[in-house]
């Protein structure tokens, strides 16, 4: 009698709440700076289409500010052993076609992302070898090995579980209908104009939506984008660019909000990669460390970027619990650059060519660093390469020097693996340490996170030695929107999750 | 009449197939693999090697061309590689747009082009004539992107009268069509105004010499009368060439003004697939646009019987 009278007090409140909240009307308009390419989880592959799913696909975890790994879909997991990870589900949650989200699905979902041709999510999760369903909320999966980061990719693209009816009956086509589990269901494209998704009213999380419609409207021209939030056509724009920061704060009705990112700027150099490594920046981490004394990283960030990002000497974010602070940003210095030039014993100007991809400001950070590196003694020449082009011809060797950006993984491992490992696929100079292959690997067995701190910051200190590519700075999420718009948070990765936002009328 | 117009039909089809392995040769040549412009980020090379076999790219270029063109015949344009979704649709949905801002642009052109070209002529060497030559001069050496920007802040940004960028259908609101669709339409007009405008003070002038001009006004007409009756009907046979020609500029043109204005429109599809190496949306895509030109050609070619008698020859 005392537990179904606490019960009916527990239940009264609710309803009241559930009846005072009317369904949201509003619409949030939102620019992205590119149109994204498949609304597939399996197959989607660009930064943009990471920030539509935001909205339409939620994932089995989700990550916070500071980098923890948070529940979403599921609501926790354990590690059995170092190859046996739980996953716990949350119980009534649905997908946009009203089928029910359950353990099977999650098999479904990963093994559709193993499976698929041309999936852009195997190599993340290839770490699985046997995904069982246990009940149906909880699934097992055994891995090939360990393989600490898999939680981590379990927070993006990998961990976002789609409807098995839907996409069997979509089949390839799944990228024109996505059916997810997210807070907003797919319902319009136009291609290059406007992503249209409608609230789906029965959100495991439903409470803290409060637009009845989100719409994304890639605007590539920057200083179009910046017109468009200006002149309120547009409520928020992800990434305002270093330039028109100072616009849009001095703009009463406009407000941005900061975060530091999870990427790079850098710059790779080709080590041991076909004949073009065979120059002195090539040969010689001597040579390397000279230009990378003659930088100023500050002062370029200042010239190009406004000032606005960090200056780094490591892969991994300032924002990682993962970041070294023992290999600190060098102070520039020419008479120090010019004295390993010595020593090393080459040829001066020592000349070389910097493939640079075309956008102005990686462009202008390019010629601000031939200036600087002039002054020690280095001739560099800057090669303009359209950005896919500038891929391939890194893919081949064809280069010296390449100033190349990374968007920045959640887990250390998808900032360092790929690019500095002996065998991964970025690691455009093939540049190989066996030390360094040993650590790399090391840390992604090691589930503890003070091992594995201590495995990132020896990889930061060797890679800083060698040189194998030079890190510039740490880009920063610079989010843009109407003062109307509060409750949005800034998390590393920056995506624009929707819950919580709300927008004044 | 009817020999000459399948004369010229004959001659449309030999065109095309060299447009189309023109295109196909063409972006062989282009750098960058687009298996790699495709797989994103984080290359698998497993995974690239699937995309290449999927998308034929691992087969000879000859193999390629048969199995696209093959398609095509049968009126199948293919399917983007980076969005999935046909050709066919994606320009079904562009093309309009494009048509709508192009056919605006030029009667934009024509609507100030023309005028200003008799005005000029007829006041040969008098203000009007200095400042209409002064104002064209400047619309054309003005760059599409940059008016653009400026008319946005201005007009957008600071006065609020018209929504910055985007497109609304004609269907669907045409007041709001017209709203979104102005802006760049004059932008795009405004070069092709300034060439019509020269070219039509030229042909003015070179007609108000001619005897017949001199004949009309000794027979009493009013002047009004002379210009648009006699001299300019003349003039017109130039003009309309250039602007045949002029709609070709008005379609590379879109392509810079849609990227400004944010319109999804064909010149943004065909920017977007090249960035993207998204081969059969830049084969198609080139291919329709081949077709219109081609007719467009030969609509001029029929207008300029219809305006010209002097030519129905055949």
């Amino acid at each position: 009698m005392r537990k179904s009278l606490l019960a009916a007090v527990a239940v009264f409140p609710m309803i009241g709440v559930a009846s005072a909240q009317e369904a949201p009307t509003q619409t949030l308009r939102i620019a992205l700076r590119e149109d994204p390419d498949l609304l597939d989880p399996t197959l989607a592959r660009t930064v943009m289409g990471r920030i539509v799913f935001a909205g339409l696909c939620d994932k089995l975890f989700d990550i916070d500010e500071k980098l923890n790994i948070v529940p979403q879909l599921a609501t926790g997991y354990d590690w059995t052993d170092g190859r046996t990870l739980i996953l716990h589900l949350r119980d009534g949650v649905l997908f946009h076609d009203g089928t029910k989200m359950d353990a099977a699905s999650v098999k479904y979902s990963l093994e559709r992302h193993i499976a698929t041709p041309g999936s852009a999510r195997r190599a993340e999760v290839d770490a699985i070898d046997q995904i069982a369903v246990v009940d149906p909320l909880t699934v097992k999966l055994t891995l090939k090995s360990p393989n600490s980061p898999l939680v981590a990719q379990l927070t993006d693209r990998a961990g976002m579980i789609v409807s098995q009816k839907a996409a069997e009956a979509a089949g390839k086509d799944f990228a024109l209908k996505p059916v997810c589990a997210g807070p907003f269901k797919f319902a319009e494209r136009v291609a290059q104009d406007r992503i249209v998704l409608d609230r789906f009213p029965e959100y495991w999380d439903a409470k803290n939506i409060h637009f009845a419609r989100v719409i994304y409207q890639p605007i590539t021209n920057t200083a179009t984008r910046l017109a468009n939030l200006q002149a309120g056509a547009i409520d928020l724009t992800e990434q305002v660019v270093p330039s028109d920061l100072e616009a849009v704060r001095k703009n009463p009705k406009l407000k941005i909000v900061e975060s530091s990112g999870l990427g790079y700027q850098s710059v790779t150099w080709n080590t041991s990669h076909g004949p073009r490594a065979q120059s002195p920046v090539g040969q010689n981490a001597m040579v390397r460390k000279a230009f990378e004394l003659s930088i100023d990283r500050e002062a370029a960030i200042q010239v190009v970027y406004a000032g606005v990002y960090t200056p780094t000497a490591q892969a991994v974010a300032a924002s990682s619990p993962y970041y070294s602070p023992g290999v600190k940003v060098p102070a520039r210095d020419v008479a120090k650059a010019k004295e390993l030039l010595k020593q090393a014993g080459v040829k001066l100007p020592v000349t070389f060519t910097m493939m640079t991809p075309t956008n102005s400001d990686t462009m202008q950070l390019a010629e601000v660093m031939q200036a600087m590196s002039a002054e020690a003694g280095f001739d560099m020449k800057i090669q303009a390469t359209e950005f896919a082009s500038s891929l391939d011809t890194a893919d081949r060797g064809d280069f010296e020097g390449y100033v190349v950006a990374w968007s920045g993984r959640v887990d250390p491992d998808g900032n360092l693996f790929n690019f500095v490992h002996s065998t991964g696929p970025l690691n455009y100079g093939r540049y190989a340490n066996p030390e360094v292959d040993q650590w790399l690997a090391q840390a992604r067995i090691e589930t503890a996170v003070p091992a594995r701190q201590a495995l990132y910051a020896k990889v930061a200190a060797k890679v800083a030695e060698d040189q194998p590519l030079m890190y510039i700075y740490d880009p920063k999420n610079i989010v843009g929107m109407s003062v109307k718009v509060s409750g949005f948070k800034a998390v590393p990765d920056g995506l624009i999750r929707l819950q919580g936002v709300t927008k004044a009328p | 009449m009817g020999g000459f117009l399948g004369r010229r039909l004959a001659l449309v089809l030999p065109t095309l197939l060299l447009v189309s392995i023109l295109v196909f040769g063409l972006q062989q040549l282009m750098p960058g693999d687009p298996a790699l412009a495709l797989a994103g980020e984080e290359r698998d090379p497993l995974v690239l090697a699937q995309i290449r076999t999927e998308l034929m790219l691992d087969r000879p270029l000859a193999v390629q061309y048969a199995h696209w063109i093959g398609r095509v015949v049968q009126g199948d344009l293919g399917v983007s590689w980076r969005i999935r979704m046909p050709v066919a649709r994606l320009i079904g949905e562009k093309l309009p747009v494009t048509a709508q801002l192009g056919f605006m642009a030029f009667v934009i052109a024509l609507g100030i082009g023309i005028p200003a070209g008799i005005v000029s002529a007829v006041n040969r060497n008098g203000f009007l004539d200095y400042a209409a030559n002064i104002v064209g001069l400047a619309g054309l050496s003005t760059p599409n992107f940059w008016l653009g920007i400026m008319l946005i802040l201005l007009i957008s940004v600071n006065l609020g009268w018209l929504p910055p960028s985007g497109y609304v259908s004609l269907a669907e609101d045409w007041r709001q069509s017209l709203a979104t669709t102005i802006m760049p339409a004059f932008v795009l007009g405004n070069a092709i105004a300034a060439i019509l405008m020269r070219h039509t003070r030229s042909a003015m002038l070179t007609a108000m010499d001619q005897d017949y001009v001199r004949t009309a006004r000794a027979k009493g007409l009013r002047e009004w009368r002379v210009v648009i009756r006699h001299a300019f009907r003349n003039a017109l046979v130039p003009v309309v060439t250039l602007g045949a020609l002029e709609l070709g500029t008005l379609l590379s043109g879109a392509v810079l003004t849609e990227q400004v204005f944010s319109i999804p429109g064909f010149g943004k599809l065909i920017v977007d697939a090249v960035f993207n190496r998204d081969y059969p949306v830049v084969q198609g895509v080139v291919l329709v646009t081949a077709t219109i030109y081609v007719g467009l050609n030969l609509l001029a070619d029929v207008l300029y019987v219809l305006i010209n008698p002097r030519l129905r020859v055949a």
